[in-house]
């Protein structure tokens, strides 16, 4: 196909042609151009499909405002939707497809919607899918979820790489047309560091898509002049294709950039997108100004574009939206679409300003007080029909339509926090109001500011006055002459009396009626009108469409547009790809892995492994022939009891806690005493949160004096050692007392059963015999005829057990030489699976016991809190709610028919009583099967437990369908007087 | 947001995790305040639109506990203190 539609000038190549494909079509286009508008050149103006009335559509504007082309981009893995056309740079070879549609562009089934439109106005969701309740989920869900959304992802993982990066400067400029980079001169030629970044590939902003002159160049040439000069200044930085997202707080600005979108894929070694996280305490917002259309019947058809848009397109892009066009308009601006397209060889047929009275173009028919009052032209525009000033009616034949409501500065960034935006008569839009981020300025179109000489002016302004709180003082340099017209509009927003839909977000097909019926269900605030209309939301966020609602809502009430106001203006700017926010946090690189010392050696004997946080542990270690993973755990648990097993406990939390009023402190973090510790031994402790509840638990040892180390569990690692330096700082901070977390540090190994000694016997040079090291015994040995080792003489499984510590290098080596002596034993490593049933065989708690919401005396550890000494959470522990004698107590829960399945989660009934919430004695927390006793055994809570030991009752789960009679009995299933401990 | 610490200078607050309200430091006396007291310290607190100082805590980094005067309003910081430092006048205070 030719290019039909390519008209001469405009800053693309012409040397250059590429080719590209529209659903399946193949076209030409130049270097410059957009997808928007080399397809416009080749005289397509169908591009899309609106979103619920799947109404023909082309493209509305020529930047990222765009409603309505969008379009899905490549194939296969990297296949993207809803790209905007409008911004989307042409490569050599893209494809890119319609969407929303079927079969075809031209020809949808689902356009039926239109014909069908009485029934889809605004809250017809809320108000059709209601009832039956039942329907929701099977039946209305699917079908809303199928007619919903418009483009489709490629459910392939995106093969492209993102990254996230870190920029500081002394000023950063948003937005290079006239404002930004005459604010970006002003500061670079002063030497501070400035970033200049905009979200176009050409920096230049309106100046590349008019014909008005700056000093004595052509407005393009004096961008292009510019940026070259700003291109050579080592202390400023360009940043093309980078959308400002929002502002952060305290001068952190987040911004996209589209590092390889204008490439087939990325360049080795570069990322499709970089999110950057800019430091700038000084900041110049220069984004310039959005057209807004106006509302009339029809008027959402392709070929009917804004304005300004149609002058871009024709003069930056030399391509012209049709042959023979009309304009209307309310604003001057719109008149200068006119001149230029009629300037290229256009045929102006008409300009319909709705004002009365005043000067005429000349030499265009150019009708004064008139309207557009309605379209024709299924999928493009066709025809207009207009109400001239004294009422005739009359029809036109034009191919396209330019429109022009007037102009809105683009607030948004200076409203991100919550600055309202002020309402200015005179230009009939909103202009950033007082408090917006702190630091940020605004200059040119954004402020409100329409004219070139304008933009220029408080460009340079504002650029002076950071120079000036910067320290650098500068002589402004002369500006060039440029264009400096006033602002003349007057209001027109909807053309009323038709009674056709007139469209005021196409994107939403929110139509002037949604707007009236929303008015009269009374959703009149313009929160309550957004959700009930949907105005405003999706991709563009209503960046042509919501002034215009707003507008429309303050006729129908009475109010004044200040009045009814705007919606909340939120980052980001224009939607961001998740991937951008990913970065490199995905796949295996999501979080980091923490790998057990044992890791290698378990690896290589083929162990199962579990996340156990970020760490990833043995869950059971499998041998040849085992098929299930029962097998392996029970025999991991009876090898353990019958001779010797050894597990890596290195994840538990590890704090060296030192000082001379070490154990003053770990009294105050203990709700038992540890001060009165010998040296040589351990203890079990017990920390409380402030509210009485239990934090968590864990041995700690005197290994000196005035040298302990604590263990916590594995989750609680990180949050009780940040506990402690809390209670050492801000509660206690005249305690000599200093901590080191050591987790990382050692490799401990827990070396438990009968045997346990005998196999440590062959490594620990020092005599641990029962005399020599008694149960909770504790010490700084050596192994291996010298390496310093630690040594502690607890046991979680309940057997004769050690844990034995070495640096952390050693790790793997003590593995090796554990297994090595251990072969004369039948050693055995047990994973997370095995110490889990050994440790509710013996009745400790665990996380599932631990689970915030427990006190000591639910656990059966009442007595632990001591009442003589100040610790955390032993007030509170105390109070009404905490203490009552029938509150839940720790149980153990055996099934009375030992084949009968208990799951956990399942609750306690009487027997006989209903499986209501009225009836819940408590439940089951942890649920195992001990190879011991040959039935699953559970802990759980029972309401007054303690108290109902022997009784029978019944677990029961709704969930997995379980109600199983139950017998309660001591926790303590196994060795309840532990001689086997003391062994 | 930035919190400009007392000893490492301007620090991005992801390096840090936070707690609450400052107040937590004037923990009553075990001993002889009782439960009404500590059930007031812990639970009751304001939640003023404006000025707040609160403590963040410094993990992905010196591990100092921080008290920060933060205006909830606007994010502006006007005060970083150490922690410990507040502590121990509060400790001379009584």
């Amino acid at each position: 196909m030719t290019q039909s539609h390519r008209i001469a000038g405009g800053q693309i190549d012409r040397s250059t042609t590429l080719r590209f494909s529209f659903d399946g079509q193949s076209f030409a286009a130049h270097p410059g151009d957009t997808l928007a508008s080399a397809l416009l050149a080749n005289g397509v103006r169908l591009m899309g499909r609106s979103f619920k009335y799947h109404r023909p559509r082309g493209p509305l504007s020529a930047g990222s405002e765009e409603p309505n082309a969008l379009v899905e981009l490549r194939t296969g893995a990297r296949r993207e939707p809803n790209t905007r056309a409008t911004v989307v740079e042409v490569f050599d070879g893209l494809q890119a497809s319609s969407q929303n549609r079927w079969p075809s562009l031209r020809f949808d089934a689902m356009a039926i919607n239109d014909r069908l439109n009485s029934f889809f106005t605004a809250g017809f969701y809320y108000k059709t899918f209601m009832w039956p309740a039942s329907f929701w989920e099977k039946v209305y869900e699917p079908i809303i979820r199928r007619a919903a959304g418009l483009g489709s992802l490629s459910r392939e993982e995106d093969p492209d790489e993102y990254d996230k990066g870190f920029l500081h400067c002394d000023l950063l400029i948003i937005g290079a047309g006239p404002a930004g980079l005459m604010a970006a001169l002003t500061a670079g030629r002063a030497g501070v560091r400035v970033i200049l970044a905009d979200e176009d590939f050409r920096m230049g902003g309106r100046l590349n898509a008019e014909t008005h002159a700056v000093g004595d160049q052509t407005a393009a040439s004096w961008a292009a002049a510019a940026v070259a000069e700003l291109a050579s200044l080592p202390n400023v930085r360009l940043m093309p294709r980078t959308t400002v997202l929002g502002p952060m707080d305290h001068g952190i600005y987040s911004a996209v950039e589209r590092v390889s979108d204008h490439l087939p894929e990325p360049l080795p070694g570069k990322p499709r997108q970089t999110l950057w996280r800019i430091y700038s305490a000084r900041a110049i917002l220069a984004g310039g100004a959005t057209e807004r259309p106006i509302a009339f019947e029809n008027n959402d058809r392709p070929g009917i574009m804004l304005a300004g848009a149609m002058r871009a397109y024709a003069n930056r892009w030399g391509a012209k939206a049709g042959d023979r066009i009309a304009v209307f308009t309310n604003n001057d601006d719109g008149l200068r679409t006119a001149v230029d397209m009629a300037s290229k060889g256009v045929d102006v047929v008409a300009v319909i300003d709705s004002r009365e009275g005043g000067d005429l173009l000349p030499g265009i028919r150019h009708l004064r007080g008139a309207v557009v009052t309605d379209t024709a032209g299924r999928l493009g525009l066709t025809g207009i029909t207009l109400r001239q000033a004294n009422g005739r009616a009359e029809t036109l034949q034009v191919d396209a339509l330019a429109v022009s409501g007037g102009w809105n500065p683009n607030v948004n960034i200076t409203s991100h926090h919550r600055s309202k935006p002020r309402w200015d008569e005179g230009l009939l839009a909103f202009v950033p109001g007082e408090g917006g981020p702190s630091g940020l300025s605004v200059a040119g179109a954004a402020a409100g500011v329409m004219s070139t000489q304008g933009a220029l002016h408080t460009g340079q302004a504002q650029a002076l006055a950071v120079l000036e709180s910067l320290g650098r003082l500068t002589k402004p340099a002369d500006l060039p002459q440029a264009e400096d017209a006033p602002v003349r509009i007057s209001p027109l927003w909807h053309v009323a009396g038709g009674k056709g839909r007139a469209w005021i977000d196409q994107q939403n097909d929110v139509t002037v009626k949604d707007v009236v019926l929303a008015h009269q269900e009374n959703f009149t605030s313009v929160e309550h009108l957004k959700r009930y209309t949907t105005l405003g939301m999706a991709t563009d966020q209503g960046k042509t469409g919501n002034v215009l609602g707003i507008a429309v809502m303050a006729g129908l009430t009475g109010q004044t547009i200040p009045e009814t106001g705007t919606t909340i203006y939120r980052p980001p700017y224009t939607p961001v790809a998740m991937g951008a926010l990913a970065g490199r946090s995905r796949g295996p690189e999501f979080k980091p892995v923490r790998l057990t010392p044992s890791h290698l050696w378990a690896k290589e004997q083929g162990a199962v492994f579990v996340e156990v946080g970020n760490w990833l542990r043995t869950q059971w270690l499998p041998k040849p022939g085992e098929t299930t993973w029962r097998q392996s755990v029970d025999r991991e648990v009876l090898a353990t009891r019958r001779s010797v097993g050894i597990c890596d406990v290195t994840t538990l939390g590890k704090i060296d806690i030192q000082g001379t009023d070490a154990g003053a402190f770990l009294d105050r973090v203990y709700a038992n005493t540890f001060s009165t510790l010998p040296v040589g031994k351990c203890r079990y402790g017990l920390m409380l949160r402030e509210d009485g509840m239990v934090m968590d638990d864990g041995t700690t040892a005197r290994l000196g004096p005035h040298e302990y180390v604590m263990t916590t569990t594995t989750a609680n690692a990180v949050p009780v050692f940040r506990h402690l330096e809390y209670v050492r700082q801000c509660l206690f901070p005249d305690m000599d007392v200093q901590l080191i977390s050591t987790t990382e540090a050692w490799a401990q190994y827990s070396v438990a059963g009968p045997n346990a000694r005998k196999l440590l016997e062959k490594l620990v040079d020092q005599d641990i015999s029962d005399a020599a090291f008694p149960y909770m015994a504790a010490g700084h040995i050596t192994v291996c005829g010298g390496l310093r080792a630690r040594l502690f003489r607890i046991s979680f499984s309940g057997e004769l057990a050690y844990e034995i510590a070495v640096p952390t290098r050693y790790g793997d080596a003590l593995i090796r030489r554990l297994m090595q002596e251990g072969a004369a034993f039948d050693a055995v490593v047990y994973g997370t699976e095995a110490l889990g049933v050994m440790r509710v065989e013996k009745g400790h708690v665990a996380g599932n016991e631990l689970n915030g919401q427990s006190t000591a005396l639910n656990m059966g550890l009442g007595k632990m809190v001591s009442r003589k000494k100040d610790s955390i959470g032993m007030v509170l522990s105390q109070r009404d709610g905490m203490t009552e004698p029938d509150g839940y107590r720790l149980v153990g829960v055996k099934p009375v028919d030992p084949a009968r399945a208990i799951s956990a989660g399942s609750h306690f009934l009487e027997i006989g009583a209903a499986p209501v919430a009225a009836n819940d004695g408590g439940w089951l927390t942890s649920v195992v099967y001990s190879p011991h006793l040959n039935s699953q055994i559970a802990l759980g809570y029972l309401k007054a437990g303690d108290q109902k030991i022997g009784r029978r009752m019944r677990a029961v789960n709704l969930l997995t369908k379980v109600d199983t009679e139950v017998e309660i009995v001591s926790p303590h299933f196994l060795d309840p007087m532990g001689e086997r401990l003391r062994g | 947001m930035i919190i400009n610490h007392p000893i490492l200078g301007p620090r991005d607050a992801q390096e840090f995790v936070y707690l609450g309200d400052a107040s937590l430091m004037n923990r009553p006396d075990t001993m002889t305040a009782g439960i009404e007291a500590f059930h007031d310290w812990l639970y009751t607190r304001d939640n003023p639109a404006g000025l707040h100082r609160e403590l963040w805590y410094h993990e992905q980094g010196d591990r100092s506990w921080l008290v920060v005067t933060r205006n909830t309003l606007t994010h502006e910081i006007t005060q970083v203190e150490l922690a410990r430092d507040v502590a121990l006048a509060l400790r001379r205070s009584k």
